[in-house]
């Protein structure tokens, strides 16, 4: 086998590359389909990426962690708790990386026909790392501590369509307002772990159904699990014999830490050092196109901004290539003005890119008839990373069509509180959903309370209730393209740019897969990998 | 009672008000400072409910006031409270950073400044001549780069080259006193090159003011060495400035070293106490700036009373 083909296989045994865009490679190197699959299976074998290994430490290193996290999933909102939860407690379905359902503590889903009433079966015989087994009475509390009058959680915003609940056998029922398609995909969110008798004893202890106990929690500083014996599903997860996680905040750290063998995987590699960090010898970098998007967000409520003229104006003076290239230096694809792209189920393909267009951008302006009073963009850089130069490419470009765009810096200090849903132009970012309902939902409905562009419109909410219940897929994919092109043309934000997950791995490190999910495999590397020379 | 004694007595009272002082200005500090512990812990997932719920659960609802005077009066009878974002005893968790903040502290501290004296003698020996130049300018470099700097370039040649210390600075009681200082060790070179220049340039300058004076010279001329002349008749005159400044250092070391913390993820104080004032944890903040008031009042006192002692003039008052 020659260089160029080994170093191909060696992708798709870590997951890199499809089998088929490996045999059209190697078909382009002169070799025929059945020699390049037969090639494919020796070289999975021999790697060991393909070959799941038990026993080792399994060690990573984070960013998104402060010495305030705590182990309640109620109150999880970044990456180094959101990976602790995931190596003690699972949800009652996930979404797989293909976009598809996953059963973790419901076995099967069943709707009734107008997808109103949602049967969870529950597995039976699950323990949880307490001893007791699993019942669906845990999970009816779970999902109660979640979303009652009392809730304090996160995912609150996410329970409010749900009229009802309640244990029926071994069914969890869920009863809705009004009927959704996507309920399951809603419930696989990652506040919803399911702890014994809900969490609502001591929400903080960690106790769940994952692969593993916590050993040592010590926030901000670093998180340590051992296995556990009695795990349901030890044929799919939980490799390593124990798990490390060291919080490292700063960038230069984590790859310092990644490149001198002190753990097998790092989050957030910063896109600017992606290319060099590469390069080293012993690891890869691995990024995964996701739903995460930045954005420039305008209160279309608000003047100057309740005037679409100007809002198109700003639409076409945006660089979103020139973004992509230099803020993300490859490592996103560009965006067209609505929260949904290819990674979306449903998406469709048809709706035509907008270009970078001086000279439309200047005609729009001019249409708008501002009166050239400076426009105010509020940016800080924990925006988004490289919020702050994109900023400034937006001004430069925004300049040139005779737009007169003013760039004011907010510290991040405070920035979601202060700036963010309150001022009217600022930048922020959205990590993305798993359905198109459930992006709309969250923040472009009338009635959504994450709404941060002020986008209220009877029809828009019309159209979105439709697709909830609607079943023909179809029909479906119609309606959210309708929805997709009203908020590109008339809707509040300027999308320029989605972003990759782009995390670091070492060469010893086996299992990694792409998820378009979230970062880090959708946070769940530490219990699906394997060491290698464990 | 000895004058000393009194003077000491005062300095004591006069600290402790002082604290007092400056957990009302923290407390106010914190109060102005946008958004609260709630809206900081949900951040993009705040809803109107779960913010009202959290607060309540908090008890933010209560006026200020109250609760400043409530944290004072747990504070007063030994209880630090816990931390609102996590509940954890803040007592406990303190307790461990404040245990790691003293120990990479006390270490960077016992090769800095014994080394920046050392060299502050060898200057003024040397005065003008190549050895005094090289560690001036020495010095003056190390202290002129930023901090996390050197901490990147010894991090590459030290640790990812030569393989030598981990870049990774994660210490915990588990841990042998070997195994902690191999963590700490690049953390220490940081810091002693860091605030090598301050003490040094100050020993120096103190000594060479000394020994413009008229006994140095009859020393001179009763034909003792140079070297025994510094360290005999010039460094007790010059102790006072050279403490001085030695204190200013150390109070740095463990009150100001948080960007080192976060390069090398060390688990320390400044690390946690950022931590809470991005999350506007008030009880938290309260405690840890209480602890780094009482580092550099403490250490200022040392430095006043060792002044004092070695002042033969103000040891003995008329």
């Amino acid at each position: 086998m020659n260089d160029e083909l080994k170093h191909l296989s060696g992708k798709v045994a870590k997951g890199l590359m499809t089998r088929r865009e490996f045999v059209g490679r190697a078909a382009a190197l002169g070799v025929t389909a059945a020699v390049a699959h037969s090639m494919l299976s020796s070289s999975a074998a021999a790697d060991g990426h393909a070959t799941p290994k038990r026993g080792g430490m399994l060690k990573i290193g984070s960013s998104g962690g402060e010495s305030t996290n705590t182990q309640d999933p109620a109150l999880t909102a970044s990456e180094v708790p959101l990976n602790n939860l995931r190596c003690w407690g699972e949800t009652l379905v996930e979404v797989s990386p293909t976009g598809e359902i996953e059963y973790r503590m419901a076995e099967s889903v069943e709707a009734s026909a107008d997808a109103q009433t949602w049967a969870f079966k529950i597995r039976k015989g699950i323990p949880f790392s307490n001893g007791k087994d699993m019942t669906p009475e845990d999970v009816l509390m779970t999902m109660q501590r979640h979303s009652n009058e009392d809730s304090q959680s996160g995912a609150l915003g996410i329970m409010k369509g749900i009229a009802n609940m309640k244990v029926d056998g071994d069914n969890f029922i869920v009863e809705l307002d009004t009927p959704n398609a996507d309920l399951p995909f809603l419930l696989g969110d990652y506040h919803l772990m399911i702890q014994p008798n809900g969490g609502m004893d001591d929400p903080a202890a960690g106790i769940g159904t994952g692969p593993y106990t916590i050993e040592i929690d010590e926030p901000g500083v670093r998180h340590a699990f051992k296995r556990r014996d009695d795990y349901w599903d030890s044929e799919n997860r939980g490799w390593a014999d124990e798990v490390e996680q060291l919080v490292l905040n700063d960038a230069t750290a984590r790859t310092a830490a990644l490149q001198s063998g002190q753990v097998h995987a790092i989050n957030r590699v910063d896109p600017k050092v992606a290319a060099l960090l590469d390069r080293a010898p012993n690891l890869s970098v691995q990024s995964a196109s996701g739903r995460g998007h930045y954005v420039f967000i305008m209160h279309i409520d608000t003047a100057p901004f309740d005037n679409n003229e100007l809002r198109l104006a700003l639409k076409y003076a945006i660089n979103r290539q020139e973004m992509v290239d230099k803020i993300l230096r490859g490592y996103g694809s560009i965006g067209n003005d609505m929260p949904i792209n290819a990674s979306y189920p449903l998406f469709d393909d048809t709706i035509p890119q907008r270009e970078f267009d001086i000279a439309k951008a200047a005609e729009h302006y001019k249409k708008s008839g501002h009166d050239g009073s400076p426009i105010i963009l509020r940016v800080a850089d924990g925006a988004f990373p490289g919020a702050v130069d994109a900023a400034a490419l937006f001004q430069q470009s925004a300049q040139a069509a005779g737009i007169p765009l003013e760039i004011k810096r907010e510290p991040n200090d405070g920035y979601w509180s202060e700036v963010w849903n309150v001022q009217p132009f600022c930048a922020s970012y959205w990590g993305g959903r798993p359905v198109q309902d459930q992006m709309y939902s969250t923040v472009y409905l009338s009635t959504a309370d994450w709404n941060d562009t002020r986008w209220k419109r009877p029809d828009f909410d019309n159209m979105l209730n439709a697709a909830k219940s609607e079943l023909d897929s179809a029909k479906r994919k119609e309606i959210y393209s309708q929805m997709g092109r009203m908020l590109r043309d008339e809707g509040g934000l300027i999308l320029p740019m989605f972003n990759d997950f782009v995390s670091g791995v070492a060469n010893n490190l086996g299992g990694w897969i792409t998820d378009p999910n979230g970062g880090m495999m959708n946070n769940k590397a530490a219990i699906k990998c394997w060491v290698m020379d464990a | 009672m000895h004058p000393i004694f009194k003077l000491i007595a005062q300095r004591v009272a006069l600290g402790i008000m002082l604290l007092f002082a400056a957990s009302v200005l923290i407390f106010g500090g914190t109060m102005m400072l946008p958004g609260d512990v709630a809206q900081q812990i949900l951040g993009q997932s705040a809803t109107p409910e779960n913010l009202a719920n959290l607060r309540e659960s908090m008890g933010l609802n209560d006026p200020p006031v109250a609760r400043y005077f409530q944290w004072l009066g747990g504070f007063l009878q030994g209880d630090l409270g816990t931390a609102l974002t996590n509940g954890r005893d803040i007592a406990e968790s303190l307790g461990s950073r404040l245990g790691n903040t003293l120990f990479l502290a006390f270490w960077a501290a016992v090769i800095s400044v014994p080394l920046a004296i050392f060299l502050g003698l060898l200057a003024v020996r040397y005065k003008d001549r190549w050895p005094d130049k090289l560690i001036s300018a020495v010095t003056l470099t190390t202290i002129s780069i930023p901090e996390f700097m050197i901490g990147y370039v010894l991090i590459y040649w030290i640790s990812i080259k030569a393989g030598w210390f981990s870049s990774v600075a994660i210490i915990n009681d588990s841990m042998s006193l070997g195994a902690k200082l191999n963590a700490i060790a690049i953390p220490v070179m940081v810091l002693t090159l860091v605030v090598l220049a301050h003490m040094m340039r100050m020993t120096r300058a103190a000594i060479l003011n000394v020994m413009q004076s008229a006994y140095i010279e009859t020393a001179e001329l009763k034909g003792m060495g140079m070297l025994k002349i510094i360290a005999k008749h010039a460094f007790p005159n010059a102790i006072a400035p050279i403490v001085n400044v030695v204190m200013l250092n150390l109070a740095y070391l463990v009150v100001g070293v948080v960007v080192v913390e976060v390069v090398f993820a060390y688990p320390g104080m400044g690390q946690y106490l950022v931590d809470h004032v991005a999350k506007r944890d008030v009880p938290v903040v309260q405690a840890c700036g209480l602890i780094f008031a009482a580092v550099y009042i403490g250490l200022n006192l040392i430095a006043d009373i060792v002044a004092i002692l070695a002042n033969p003039r103000l040891r003995h008052p008329k």
